[in-house]
């Protein structure tokens, strides 16, 4: 049991996707500049990542080593085009917003990390355990940055005004190079609390 | 002209790295020194100079509402666009693992300097970025998609030669320990977005 409790925990602060391994990066920056776009998006991100774990899981033990990648991108894929369909059906309009970065979930390296790392040598459940809370790790700093970049950029969190008029919206912040130094940021700060982590 | 437009566009304007962040993952791990980051590009440039056009024909000829015409009147309606995640990486692992196999038969010296990066690409986001923003294009003659392809391969290209030189620099330089690594990567390739966000008001 202390063994399920660490696979999930992991994930979220020691070795957090984004801040630690770096993986994952692209799809994450883009969806940030408002809080709504990236709840979807983590949300998604969550789900593919947690139920293409939990499958490729179960066929571990009859996907020939060679052709691996193939077979894992094409249970990703099936994964990210049931969530779109979803999101087309039943949230449109931040489809739309999210455009391309939908998809892009297929090439995410945090889903196809953890199915090459962890799905593929351990027992169905706690892969999708696994899956579930790396999606969660990556999830948490995408909305993390997105608050900043809202609530700085356009005063307003969700689409609801909460800074006064006074405050004259940063419009640097919504433009695409703020998120990186954004995450540059956060990176310090992680690793000026962990100095386990810091690099040599 | 309208190509020279959008050869120029796809470079600077719509950077894959800088304008939306494609690539992200093996731009930031793989530009440690020059060398590499050169191979990295010159190979991404390749795969997406072939598997661009590829999927759109398969997009123009199959997956679009009302591809399928050519089959007869029948098919005239048929909307296969919910296809187009799958076709297009299905495309995109076949071609680099199709590539993988050839240059270790017949270059193998091409193989030793590329190899590990080749399967890396399958899962490069500035690929298949690249046939999802050719979709949302609607280009109309194989020539576009293969100018679109080139431009935005060097432009990928020209983004991590440039941060592998920067960084091959940085490693001398005095940084605060929790800053060190990856944090000051990621301000580093800011402030380069920022530079490169001067081309956006472009127009050709």
């Amino acid at each position: 049991m202390a063994n399920l409790k660490e696979t999930i925990l992991n994930p979220i602060l020691k070795g957090n996707p984004i801040t630690v391994l770096v993986l994952g990066i692209c799809s994450s920056l883009a969806v940030t500049v408002q809080l709504k776009g990236a709840c979807v998006m983590a949300l998604s991100v969550i789900a593919v990542c947690g139920l293409s774990s939990l499958i490729v899981s179960l066929l571990r033990n009859t996907i020939p080593n060679r052709v691996r990648i193939i077979v894992q991108l094409v249970v990703v894929a099936l994964m990210v085009i049931l969530v779109d369909q979803f999101l087309k059906a039943y949230a449109y309009a931040v489809d739309k917003q999210l455009s391309v970065y939908i998809g892009l979930i297929i090439t995410n390296c945090i889903v196809m990390g953890r199915i090459e790392a962890f799905a593929l040598g351990n027992k169905p459940i706690p892969s999708l355990l696994d899956g579930l809370a790396n999606g969660f790790g990556y999830g948490l700093i995408l909305v993390v940055v997105a608050f900043f970049r809202e609530l700085l950029g356009s005063g307003t969190l969700f689409g609801f005004q909460v800074l006064p008029d006074a405050y004259i919206p940063n419009n640097l912040v919504i433009l695409p190079p703020f998120a990186l130094i954004l995450l540059g940021c956060i990176i310090w700060a992680h690793r000026a609390f962990d100095k386990e982590l810091q690099e040599k | 002209m309208e190509y020279v437009s959008l050869f120029v566009k796809s470079i600077f304007v719509d950077n894959m790295i800088f304008a939306y962040f494609l690539g992200m993952c093996s731009y930031l791990a793989v530009s440690k020194n020059v060398k590499t980051a050169n191979g990295l590009g010159l190979a991404v440039i390749f795969v997406l100079l072939f598997t661009l056009p590829i999927n759109w024909a398969l997009n123009t000829f199959v997956l679009q509402p009302g591809a399928l015409k050519w089959l007869g009147p029948n098919f005239a309606d048929v909307d296969l666009s919910f296809l187009s995640f799958i076709i297009f990486i299905a495309v995109i692992a076949a071609f680099t693992q199709l590539v993988e196999m050839i240059v270790e038969k017949y270059l193998p010296s091409l193989y030793s300097s590329l190899g590990i990066y080749l399967p890396l690409i399958a899962v490069n986001c500035a690929i298949l970025g690249g046939s999802l923003f050719m979709q949302q294009r609607d280009f109309t003659n194989l020539a576009e998609p293969v100018v679109y392809a080139l431009g935005s391969g060097i432009g990928w290209y020209l983004a991590i030669v440039a941060l592998a030189a920067i960084r091959e620099k940085l490693a001398y330089s005095n940084v605060p320990a929790a800053l060190k690594g990856t944090g000051i990567t990621f301000i580093t390739v800011g402030l380069m977005g920022m530079a490169f966000m001067i081309f956006m008001g472009i127009q050709l």
